[in-house]
């Protein structure tokens, strides 16, 4: 088992390397760098400290030594300094991610809260109308377009309802929050009603629930016992999937709700062109995702046997 | 094996079907699957039902331990348990029954247990179920359950899960958990058919050996009609929803009297027995089941039946008594 | 009582695109105004009217008729996209299943990859290394949403490769590019066709959504995702130039999500291609 997990963390480590080696490949081909960009905005520069500074950071060097100078400084936790701000990367995530994180965590549980029974709800309606509408509403969820469906939100609850703030924040209090949760939700949420009615509907009809049938138990001990948990193990993976997708997916919906997220940053950056800012936040949302998965993978050996004993 | 037993009197039925009916609720009326069903298990009597695919065996089954699921539904006769009518039971009543005093083996040992339970926690329900008993007390049951299936060091094996077992060994768990409450009536729906022919028999004569102990009634289902006749008292052949001849078995495979029963011992490979009389070595029986709502008028064997007549094809035979004991729904016995 | 449930998907998803195609097409006979030209300050963030069906934006300019030309975009970006896409996860999903050994362990890997980083994060990198317009946005979607094409084909193959027909082709000395193309290609495209029709509906939203980031298609240019990118600063005097830019996309999408249900039904009844 301790062997299962440590080759899933090295295949995610690979993973991290070889999307960070891609993005730092890509950049490479953009003109301009840290000491460029100081050179444009401090017209005063002395060419020679720009030179020094340059060959101090490895700024001359060839593609594959600089490839490697950065994964180097990774190692040191160092992700470089801003080309627009010149404060160090690490600074301008740090706070970031935890409003990301949060954000993330409160929309799966949106997603999971609602998603889920509403999945169950339809699989046990199977063909009636309950089951129809449900769906509707589904696949509905599935096309929206989250940013439209936050612009209408701010227009109703907060510029006609005045029931919450319209963007921004907050110091962090709940009133902030909803909005973006419920709008970065909404996709999730469609995707788990979908999941869960199509493993509810798959388990119900597994020979093991007519075994548990013929033991004559009440309905409800047959889904609590025996139905749940083995449709849930067919829900988790996309309930991964879907959360660790999160902090990439949250782009659009930080930059319109102004959340200062890892998401709101990275579309600032890329209009900056602010490499190593961007490479910060790329890694970030890569590593969110990976940690997530990897924690998904645990957790089914914990809930399923199969795996466990493999 | 049933010669050598004992007739014993039939004091009362077990199970008594009577009249039964089941049809398939569609858009427009119920389509009739299953018709004026008569059959009864004494106690401790092992029956034999016997059929193709499709022939409504497993449907019979169902609706005896009330597992029919919607569009399935009994619209007519009686299902008597001890004397009592269980057909229009409402459901709690039905659900101490099951498990308790009506228990089921199914086909699939591969998949007929949870994934993620253990053994023990899936006979114990048993006892958690239908005796009250407390966790601990239903993990001790369970262990002597097991031991009773013949699985050795049972109080370790509880503790594992469907996956680490063979499909003989999960066969017997299978079998510990309909036996656990000392059922009066076992239903095993071909209890043996996916499993590797050198464990068949240990697994049936398990089954048949531990139901004799204990008095359970067995309707056993499967399409081998010469496993059946080999084990069973009596054998009822249905095809396409009605009972079509009932015997007893070592009567049924010398003497076949419904032209689809004949058809089936025709099928059969045997060693060192005679050809039954007119009949071709290893004959297969042409077409297949028709499907519920394509039953026509008549006799329904008729459109596939190689001595069908022309009043076959225009009402359906009744039921009759056949002068050696048994009973047939045929023409030729009218 | 299923299968009427179902079948409405079908016709509704197909309805939709169906119309979405005439629109297009026709977008100068059904289009009142011009799009990017007819802007007149004067009518500047009307209310809808008899005149302007669904209003005016910031500058005056129709937004019905920016609508209709903006299927244009929507539809040629999104089926483009989804071509790319289809194309690369296809090939490599059938070659590494094919040949297996160590280009398979190279396929999934990249697989593997792409799916760890967010399709719209990805196409961000790029447009920002390319800089934004339809050729970039292009090549930034149609490089980075294959992922699910690849898995769906590579499992297909394998579940597929040692069957008679295959083996009987290799055995009458037919070539892997024959068999991958003539052989196996035919009979795995059910599922294939399903994934690609609900892809063209996430190409669309990825489009939108890059607009509305104003990193995608660039202004004057009528996409739905950049005509919502000011909206937020109007919502409280023009709150219509939110709403039918943001309703042409949804339906859109609706419509390519429903057609896919409805061909899943129809091409792929085991559901192989479900997520």
């Amino acid at each position: 088992m301790a062997l299962v997990i440590l080759r899933r963390l090295a295949q995610a480590l690979i993973t991290v390397a070889v999307v960070l080696t891609l993005v730092f490949l890509l950049f490479s081909v953009i003109p301009g760098n840290y000491v460029s960009s100081l050179m444009a905005e401090k017209r005063g520069v002395d060419p020679a400290v720009a030179a020094r500074i340059a060959a101090s950071l490895h700024l001359n060097d060839p593609t594959p030594l600089r490839l490697w100078h950065y994964f180097v400084d990774l190692l040191h936790g160092n992700l470089g300094v801003s080309f627009s701000t010149q404060q160090p990367v690490t600074e301008m995530l740090s706070g970031r991610i935890f409003a990301s994180v949060r954000l993330a965590l409160a929309a799966i549980s949106f997603a999971i809260v609602t998603g889920l029974p509403l999945g169950y709800l339809a699989a046990s309606r199977q063909g009636r109308w309950v089951d129809g509408v449900a769906m509707v509403f589904a696949v509905s969820g599935l096309s929206v377009p989250a940013f439209w469906f936050g612009l209408l939100a701010m227009y109703v609850f907060s510029l006609q309802l005045g029931l919450l703030p319209t963007f921004g924040y907050g110091g962090g209090d709940l009133a902030h929050l909803v909005m973006p949760a419920l709008t970065l939700g909404i996709a999730p949420m469609a995707l788990l009603a979908r999941t869960t009615r199509a493993a509810v509907l798959e388990t119900r009809n597994a020979d093991f629930i007519r075994t548990a049938r013929s033991k004559g138990m009440s309905e409800g001990r047959l889904v609590r016992k025996h139905l749940a948990r083995n449709a849930f193990v067919l829900i988790l993976t996309m309930i991964g999937l879907q959360f660790g997708a999160m902090l990439g997916g949250s782009v659009v919906i930080e930059s319109l709700f102004a959340w200062p997220g890892v998401g709101s940053l990275l579309i600032q950056s890329v209009g900056l062109r602010d490499i190593p800012v961007v490479q910060g936040c790329i890694l970030v949302i890569v590593l969110f995702f990976l940690a997530v998965n990897t924690l998904v993978d645990i957790a089914y050996l914990i809930i399923d046997p199969r795996i466990r004993y493999k | 094996m049933s010669g050598t037993e004992k007739m014993t009197e039939r004091t009362e039925d077990v199970l008594r079907i009577e009249n039964l009916q089941i049809a398939l609720r569609s858009e427009h009326g119920d389509d009739p699957a299953i018709e004026a069903l008569n059959l009864s298990i004494g106690r401790g009597e092992v029956v034999g039902l016997v059929g193709e695919s499709g022939c409504g065996k497993s449907l019979t089954a169902l609706a005896v331990a009330g597992l029919l699921r919607d569009p399935m539904h009994v619209t007519g006769g009686r299902i008597l348990l001890g004397g009592e009518d269980i057909a229009h039971l409402p459901n709690r009543s039905m659900r101490s029954l099951r498990g308790n005093r009506i228990a089921m083996i199914f086909q699939e040992p591969m998949t007929a247990l949870n994934p993620l339970m253990t053994i023990g926690d899936q006979i114990g329900e048993m006892f958690v179920l239908h005796r009250g008993m407390s966790a601990g007390a239903a993990r001790k049951a369970a262990i002597a359950a097991l031991d009773q299936v013949q699985v050795p060091s049972a109080a370790r094996r509880i503790r594992e899960y469907p996956h680490q077992l063979s499909g003989g060994m999960r066969q017997r768990v299978m079998i510990a958990i309909a036996l656990a409450c000392d059922p009066e009536l076992l239903i095993a729906d071909e209890p043996t058919t996916a499993l590797d022919v050198t464990i068949q028999a240990e697994i049936l004569d398990l089954i048949l050996d531990l139901c004799r102990e204990r008095h359970t009634a067995v309707l056993m289902i499967s399409h081998d009609l010469g496993l059946v006749a080999r084990i069973c008292r009596r054998v009822a052949v249905m095809y396409a929803g009605h009972l079509i001849e009932e015997q007893a078995a070592g009567q049924i495979f010398a003497t076949p009297q419904h032209p689809y029963t004949r058809g089936l011992v025709g099928a059969l490979p045997r060693l060192g027995r005679r050809l039954v009389e007119g009949q071709q070595p290893l004959t297969e029986i042409p077409g297949v089941v028709p499907a519920i709502g394509d039953f026509g008028t008549g006799c329904r064997f008729a459109p596939r039946c190689p001595s069908a007549m022309a009043r076959c094809r225009e009402a359906v035979p009744r039921t009759t008594q056949l002068p050696q004991g048994g009973r047939i729904r045929c023409f030729l016995h009218d | 009582m299923l299968r009427q449930l179902r079948r409405p998907n079908l016709a509704v998803g197909g309805g939709i695109v169906v119309l979405l195609i005439i629109i297009a097409v026709f977008a100068p006979l059904i289009a009142p105004h011009d799009p990017i030209h007819d802007a007149n300050l004067m009518y500047a963030g009307e209310p809808p009217s008899t005149a302007f069906w669904l209003g005016t934006d910031d500058q005056g300019r129709d937004i019905f008729s920016r609508i209709v030309y903006g299927a244009r975009i929507a539809l040629t970006v999104g089926l483009l996209v989804e071509m790319m896409n289809a194309a690369i996860g296809i090939a490599l999903g059938l070659s590494a299943g094919y040949f297996g050994g160590w280009w398979d362990e190279f396929v999934q890997g990249l697989t593997n990859v792409m799916l760890a980083v967010p399709t719209i994060v990805f196409a961000l990198a790029l447009m920002a290394v390319m800089g934004p317009g339809i050729p970039s946005l292009l090549v930034a979607l149609g490089l980075t949403d294959w992922a699910y094409s690849c898995r769906i084909s590579r499992a297909q193959v394998l579940s597929m490769k040692s069957s008679p027909f295959i083996q009987a082709a290799r055995t009458m000395g037919y070539g892997p590019g024959h068999i991958m193309l003539r052989e196996l290609l035919p009979n795995i495209a059910g599922p294939l066709i399903v994934v690609a029709t609900m892809g063209v509906g996430s190409a669309i939203m990825a489009e939108a959504s890059l607009s509305f980031l104003g990193l995608g298609v660039v202004p004057p240019a009528p996409s739905w995702g950049s005509m919502l990118a000011g909206a937020r600063e109007q919502l409280i005097v023009a709150p219509w130039i939110a709403v039918f830019p943001g309703l042409a996309i949804f339906v859109t999408v609706l419509g390519f999500n429903l057609l896919g249900d409805g061909l899943r039904d129809l091409l792929d009844p085991q559901g192989r291609s479900r997520r």
